[in-house]
């Protein structure tokens, strides 16, 4: 099977100026991240604030030019394609955003925010449209008769639906959602994240599903991918991710994540995240490492192939023999 | 005797003649050295239960208990004067969002030496000695620049801990957390948690840790409340709570998460959303969304039964045999 989205060395620097004479700083949000993902599947990327997750998500839908890499939808590569190419492609991978109260226009109906894309995207006369939108809303859950009514009107749980059912519109074959079930209570997260796995199954949808949660990333995913800093530090299958975390990072990841009837941690990882703009040399978790060793502060570790895991981590076996801590109980 | 005793708090908002209930009825007993979970969602009342403690609401609301008494004091009786001296100082709170709790003009060491003024005054030198001591006592490094650092330059943790050394600073001996580590990554809150664990046993604190995260509550809580639209539905002691839930909500809110559905393709989702303030049966408050529900579930309102440390508001709890087998946590 080839695969429907491939990133190759994807990398994004914002440039920060800080003044007219000061010299201009350069933000690396994303560093020389690869993957494959085949159609069909579940890729969660997991990381904290500041590690690049929804940088990737804006690459990925081409609302932003990659410094340096490329995406390829399908074979199609996305850096060196025209306008005409794009705008071709675009309806195909949309985005699902994490706060509904803030990705809806509040001043349109939500039939005009279902109907826009149909209208952007197709020919699609105003019946045709009407109908395809309609359809859709009743398909993520809602009545036809809500069509006409505002955002403010809908609980947090029925505007994210409004949201998929907004990326939905134009057919796409990929969906990056960003963090699209964090904003609500657990109740509707249940509903959200089954309403999400149903319409996967019944259109073969593939998923770029970004998220802090490690509990509904082990729900949904079909593998998952580790991000901190903006490098990609771990990559793998979920069920070997979650039963052999390899990388010292992925390991204080699931120490952390509190579990129903465990007891906390009580040594929990030490230190946060450094700025991005800290001048950075070696690996950049080394600061927080329990295992850094001299080695750690001066190479950069390079991603590579480790039974079946993609890890970047100069010592990941020797740690992930010994470690026992980050990995949950099963 | 209790250090917190509550009876029956009430607390409305709007018109006399249609008011919106945000708590309604809400019995609440805290020891001195204990840790109180209050758990529920969106719109159950936690955070406005919790402000109307604190005296925080702003005075459009509408707060009545029949009992509201802290180490053997009426809260109620209190003078103006006498509470300012009391709520800040012995009973603090933690509020969620660590940089809006802090203020953007001053250093921390200003913020932290016009608290320590406020509560007992001192020679400038003294309280700067004791900013420092606070900052240490909340495991923040390098404490003597940190007092001069703003709050811009402070981490979402680093301000965390600083919220957590203003409101230990009048030698709290009853902490409210409201949402204490929701704004933060899962390795900080990792951390901050275990900081507030650290506190609350040395200090012998008792503390309400208000939060939706199920699992974050298991883990530190003695005793779980769980709140639903403004109502108390269940009460008991952790573990028991999670692994034997009585009440239909606290059962339904625990399948719904993802630990409890591993393998299982489809999450058991709660259907519906929690009533509006204004639409809100006068029958049970979860009947419209309860599976177990009767036809008297639909007529009248149960009341709280059982001892107070494992009650529940139900005409029908779940007994053994009815709860559904919840999937084995990790």
């Amino acid at each position: 099977m080839s695969a429907l989205l491939e990133v190759d060395a994807l990398s994004k620097h914002y440039p920060l100026r800080r003044g007219v004479l000061a010299p201009a700083l350069t933000l690396r949000a994303l560093d020389q991240v690869s993957f494959r993902l085949e159609a069909g599947r579940t890729l969660a990327v997991v990381g904290e604030s500041g590690s690049g997750k929804s940088t990737l998500a804006r690459q990925l839908c081409f609302l932003e030019t990659p410094t340096e890499g490329d995406v390829r939808l399908d074979g199609t590569p996305l850096a060196s394609a025209d306008r005409a190419t794009l705008k071709r492609l675009r309806p195909q991978v949309q985005m699902v955003f994490q706060n509904p109260y803030a990705s809806l226009n509040p001043r349109k109906r939500i039939s005009a925010l279902l109907e826009e894309p149909l209208a952007i995207n197709t020919t699609l006369g105003a019946s045709g449209r009407r109908s395809r939108a309609l359809a859709m809303l009743e398909r993520v859950g809602l009545s036809a008769e809500q069509a006409q009514r505002y955002p403010h009107m809908f609980s947090g749980g029925q505007r994210q639906r409004i949201a998929i059912a907004r990326a939905l519109m134009s057919s796409p074959r990929v969906v990056i959602a960003d963090e699209p079930v964090s904003a609500l209570d657990v109740s509707v997260q249940a509903q959200v994240l089954n309403l999400l796995m149903d319409l996967q199954a019944e259109r073969e949808l593939t998923y770029v599903f970004i998220s802090h949660n490690l509990a509904v990333v082990e729900h949904i995913a079909d593998e998952v991918l580790v991000m901190y800093l903006g490098h990609v530090v771990e990559q793998a299958e979920r069920a070997t991710l979650f039963a052999r975390p390899r990388h010292p990072y992925t390991q204080a990841l699931l120490a952390a994540t509190p579990r129903l009837g465990q007891p906390a941690p009580a040594n929990p990882a030490r230190g946060e995240a450094p700025s991005l703009l800290a001048a950075q040399q070696g690996c950049a978790y080394a600061g927080r490492c329990p295992h850094a060793e001299a080695r750690c502060r001066e190479e950069v570790p390079r991603l590579r192939e480790l039974e079946g895991t993609r890890v970047a981590c100069h010592f990941a076996e020797r740690i992930s023999a010994t470690a026992s801590s980050g990995t949950p109980a099963r | 005797m209790s250090l917190l005793e509550v009876r029956n708090l009430t607390v409305q908002f709007g018109p006399r003649e249609r008011p919106v209930i945000a708590v309604e009825g809400l019995d609440l007993e805290l020891d001195a050295g204990e840790v109180l979970g209050l758990v529920g969602e969106s719109g159950s009342g936690k955070s406005v239960a919790s402000l109307a403690l604190m005296g925080l609401l702003a005075p459009q609301a509408r707060v009545s208990a029949d009992v509201m008494r802290y180490d053997g004091r009426d809260l109620q009786a209190l003078s103006a004067r006498e509470r300012r001296a009391l709520l800040g100082r012995e009973i603090a709170m933690v509020f969620q969002d660590p940089h809006a709790s802090l203020d953007p003009c001053f250093s921390v060491g200003d913020q932290l030496m016009e608290t320590l003024a406020a509560h007992h005054g001192g020679p400038r030198a003294k309280l700067r000695e004791q900013a420092l001591d606070l900052l240490r006592q909340v495991e923040i490094p390098d404490p003597e620049a940190r007092l001069k650092a703003y709050p811009h330059q402070l981490s979402g943790g680093m301000s965390q801990r600083v919220g957590i050394a203003l409101a230990i600073a009048g030698n709290a001996r009853l902490l409210i957390a409201d949402e204490p580590t929701t704004a933060l990554d899962v390795t900080v809150q990792a951390q901050i948690v275990a900081l507030l664990l650290r506190l609350q046993r040395e200090r012998g604190m008792g503390l309400i840790l208000i939060s939706h995260d199920l699992a974050l509550v298991s883990q530190l809580a003695h005793r779980v409340l769980v709140l639903y639209a403004g109502q108390e539905m269940e009460q008991g002691p952790v573990p028991a709570l999670f692994e034997a839930p009585r009440h239909p909500y606290t059962e339904a809110l625990l399948r719904a998460l993802p630990e409890h559905n591993r393998g299982a393709a489809r999450l058991q989702a709660l259907p519906g959303n929690v009533p509006a303030a204004d639409a809100r049966p006068a029958a049970c408050l979860f009947s419209p969304r309860c599976p177990h529900a009767q036809a008297r579930c639909h007529a009248e309102r149960p009341a709280l039964e059982g001892p107070g440390d494992a009650r529940v508001r139900c005409f029908f709890p779940l007994a053994d045999a009815q709860r559904h087998p919840l999937g084995a946590p990790a």
